[in-house]
């Protein structure tokens, strides 16, 4: 019940202070070169996302957990953080504003001790159906009790409470990004210094090999247990943030959609690796703001991307980047970049002519009344001529032709270039 | 009594429906340890398909037509993508069926529209199987078909049973009593039984293990393409309704206990009782509180739990009901495995 791992794990160029250094540099430096109010919220909302992503990993790809309702702790530290807020600006609580995610990530944590008790209990398959129940458990009761999730319109509130401390009051969207920057600084470095600990690596001895753990004295329920409620208080703090950064929470942030946009993105983006849940939160950003803007058909193409995904590259994103990585540094990479350069063209000719295709079926369903012209990447195609089709047809015909053909040779360089480098590390080894 | 019965006998078809899901995932779960998490979306797939076949060639002609083109696109899927991952482990192959069930409902949508569909029963299914009829001093009788006016009249109260939920118990019935013989009286069912337990033998002694495993998974599906003609005339025919069962069946096979075939019917007998006859009690906890002597008002605190009345409650019954049976049985009703 594992993910397939890859035991090829370069050490950072120049070590860790460069590359948490780096980390750190670009949250601070990207809001002051890329400063519309448009971008401001895509960034502070790919900072949650990235804390959400890694939390979920903690289970996916640290100890083989396959989670279907992970929202729910994300989704309940949400609506706590949103009602302590509301308590705060009655008077009734006095927490500093900036303290508020952490409440989000206390009630993370709290519920996943509840229910992860439950959950946890199994683990594979199992555990995948039992924490599908647990988060439909908590979306039906949402719409039961509109006392604490407020119902269709949710709850809202106001993040500028009182008194602005040192000219922060939290109301411009920077003040709460970098607010949202430092936890995700904080979480991430919090979450991969975990991975390094006793139970860090136990987790991934409870994926890798249960039986075995629990023959030397270990009981896996509990290592599972353990970083459950970890996974929960990192998921509440991003949480926390959200309802922060959007001053409302509706029901849906407990939903089933959500916990499969977490599982989704982590997975494209890698989860066989640390920092694949960071790539798979600005994918997941990215996707939920600005494809589905730009096309309604977006959900088709995320589902068709997952399923090559786990079919052709089940470490994600991640392991592509790392694979390449792992040529580069043995100076090969430049014998694949023609090879590079004509799948990338077959591959863009084949998915132009897939996608020509599936937007004109969207813009016949959904915008007949508009007539059968449409626009799509700056041409005008018309979706009721039989030509047209043939012709998206044809491309896409020639780019899947095309791919196969070169993928063969491609392959090949990449077969021989993967033995002379196993051939070089037995050599290094051997001196 | 007569509107308790006819809700008893509601519940049973919706539970027999829950059966004809629950036992493909059941069965493609126990022999190639595949959590299909597409298997609603093929039942989705079976209503819809189904309801384009009625339009050409009638509703029984489909019937039969529409299992079987799903349970061949089950197979298909089988044979191309997830024998594919089958090397990579169990939450490789979880995940390709998610995947799946995200493309299939953006197809549904793209081909069938996102609104509801009128698919209608067929003549011969339209109208009520039978009529209780509770005539104040006189008991219950029962009249077949709708019963006339003049029996309804005069304080008698008429409750009347859809003839959809009879097909479907029957078509259910029908279908547990033929997989049953399937699986213990021929030589197929054995191959698949041994599969079940010992596929390495099974494949030494010639038999070709992979072909048996896409023909289960087709065959599953095919179960869920049935389920789905026979759930799109009962209840409605709409892109949601995959996610209204897919999480409920996940319940079932739990609560039944993993692989386990009798298990699942009994689990979805219960639960399909759980979800129909909570639907009438109007009563909450307070309610019940109250009337033991206790003073419980909106005052109270956790008044807002208390105030929930059963029927409000009843989406929620079969998730406690999963959340209880893990913790005091955790193997399920007749569940022989603990992990």
């Amino acid at each position: 019940m594992s993910l397939p791992t890859i035991s090829y794990r370069p050490k950072p160029f120049g070590g860790p202070w460069v590359v948490w250094g780096g980390f750190a540099l670009v949250l601070a430096v990207v809001p002051l070169l890329w400063t519309s109010s448009f971008a401001q919220t895509m960034l502070s909302q790919i900072g949650i996302a990235i804390i959400a992503c890694l939390a979920y990993n903690m289970l996916l790809g640290q100890g083989g957990m396959l989670s279907f309702g992970h929202a729910v702790y994300s989704g309940l530290g949400s609506f706590l953080a949103m009602h302590t807020l509301n308590l705060v600006s009655a008077g009734k609580l006095s927490v500093p504003v900036s303290l508020i995610p952490l409440v989000g990530g206390l009630s993370g944590l709290l519920f996943a001790a509840l229910l992860g008790w439950v959950t946890t209990k199994k683990s594979g398959t199992t555990f995948a159906m039992i924490t599908m129940g647990v988060g439909e458990l908590v979306w039906s009761m949402s719409l039961m009790i509109p006392e604490f999730f407020g119902g269709e319109g949710g709850v809202s509130g106001n993040r500028v409470v009182g008194q602005a401390v040192m000219g922060i009051s939290f109301g411009p969207q920077i003040q709460v990004y970098y607010l949202i920057a430092v936890y995700c600084f904080l979480s991430t470095a919090a979450m991969y210094a975990l991975t390094q600990t006793p139970l860090g690596r136990m987790l991934n001895a409870v994926r890798d090999n249960p039986e075995r753990v629990e023959f030397i004295g270990y009981s896996t329920q509990n290592v599972r247990y353990l970083a459950f409620v970890i996974s929960g208080f990192f998921a509440g703090v991003a949480g926390g943030l959200g309802a922060l950064n959007f001053e409302i929470v509706t029901a849906e942030v407990v939903g089933a959609a959500r916990s499969g946009a977490y599982l989704l993105f982590v997975f494209l983006g890698g989860a066989t690796f640390f920092f694949g849940p960071i790539l798979g939160a600005v994918l997941m950003v990215i996707a939920l703001v600005l494809l589905s803007e730009l096309t309604k058909a977006w959900l088709l193409y995320l589902g068709l991307v997952f399923l090559l995904m786990v079919m052709y590259a089940p470490g994600g994103l991640a392991s592509l980047i790392m694979m390449n990585v792992r040529v580069a540094m043995f100076g090969k990479l430049r014998r694949l970049l023609p090879g590079y350069a004509g799948l990338a063209v077959a591959s863009v000719l084949a998915f132009l002519g897939a996608s020509a295709m599936i937007e004109m079926l969207y813009h016949l369903q959904l915008n007949a009344a508009l007539g059968p012209v449409m626009h799509f990447m700056g041409i005008s195609l018309d979706a009721g001529s039989v030509l047209t089709w043939l012709g998206a047809l044809a491309v896409m015909a020639l780019g899947v032709a095309l791919f196969a053909w070169r993928q063969r040779s491609f392959s090949q360089t990449w077969n021989t270039i993967a033995e002379e480098i196993e051939h070089e590390t037995k050599m290094r080894e051997a001196v | 009594m007569d509107q308790i019965l006819i809700n008893l006998l509601n519940g049973i078809s919706s539970g027999l429906l829950l059966f004809m899901l629950s036992s493909g995932l059941t069965l493609i779960f126990s022999m190639m340890g595949v959590l299909n998490f597409a298997h609603a979306s093929f039942y989705m797939i079976g209503a819809y398909v189904a309801y384009s076949l009625t339009a050409v060639i009638g509703f029984w002609p489909a019937l039969f037509i529409a299992p079987v083109a799903v349970g061949v696109m089950g197979a298909f899927f089988e044979s191309t993508a997830l024998r594919r991952v089958h090397k990579f482990g169990h939450v490789p192959e979880l995940l390709i069926t998610f995947g799946l069930s995200y493309v299939v409902l953006e197809v549904v949508q793209l081909v069938w529209g996102r609104t509801p569909l009128q698919f209608n029963p067929p003549e011969l299914l339209q109208g009520p199987a039978f009529t209780l009829i509770q005539t104040p001093g006189q008991g219950l009788s029962v009249a077949l078909g709708a019963a006339s006016d003049a029996l309804c009249q005069g304080g008698a109260q008429c409750s009347r049973f859809p003839l959809t939920r009879a097909f479907m118990m029957g078509v259910a019935l029908l279908m547990l009593v033929s997989l049953w013989l399937l699986l213990t009286r021929t030589r197929i069912g054995l191959v698949i039984q041994a599969s079940l337990t010992h596929p390495e033998a099974v494949e030494a002694l010639g038999h070709n293990v992979p072909k048996v495993f896409m023909m289960v998974f087709g065959s599953g599906c095919a179960l869920a393409g049935l389920a789905g003609v026979i759930g799109g005339i009962t209840f409605i025919t709409e892109p949601a309704m995959a996610a209204v069962v897919g999480s409920i069946i996940f319940v079932v096979v739990v609560v039944g206990g993993m692989g386990s075939l009798a298990g699942a019917f009994a689990a979805s007998i219960l639960i399909g009782l759980l979800q129909t006859l909570p639907l009438t009690v109007d009563a909450s906890l307070a309610d019940a509180v109250n009337r033991l002597g206790a003073h419980v008002g909106p005052q109270t605190p956790g008044w807002p739990l208390l105030r929930i009345t059963l029927a409000q409650a009843a989406p929620i019954l079969p998730y406690l009901l999963l959340v209880l049976m893990l913790i005091f049985r955790p193997k399920g009703l007749l569940g022989t495995r603990e992990g």
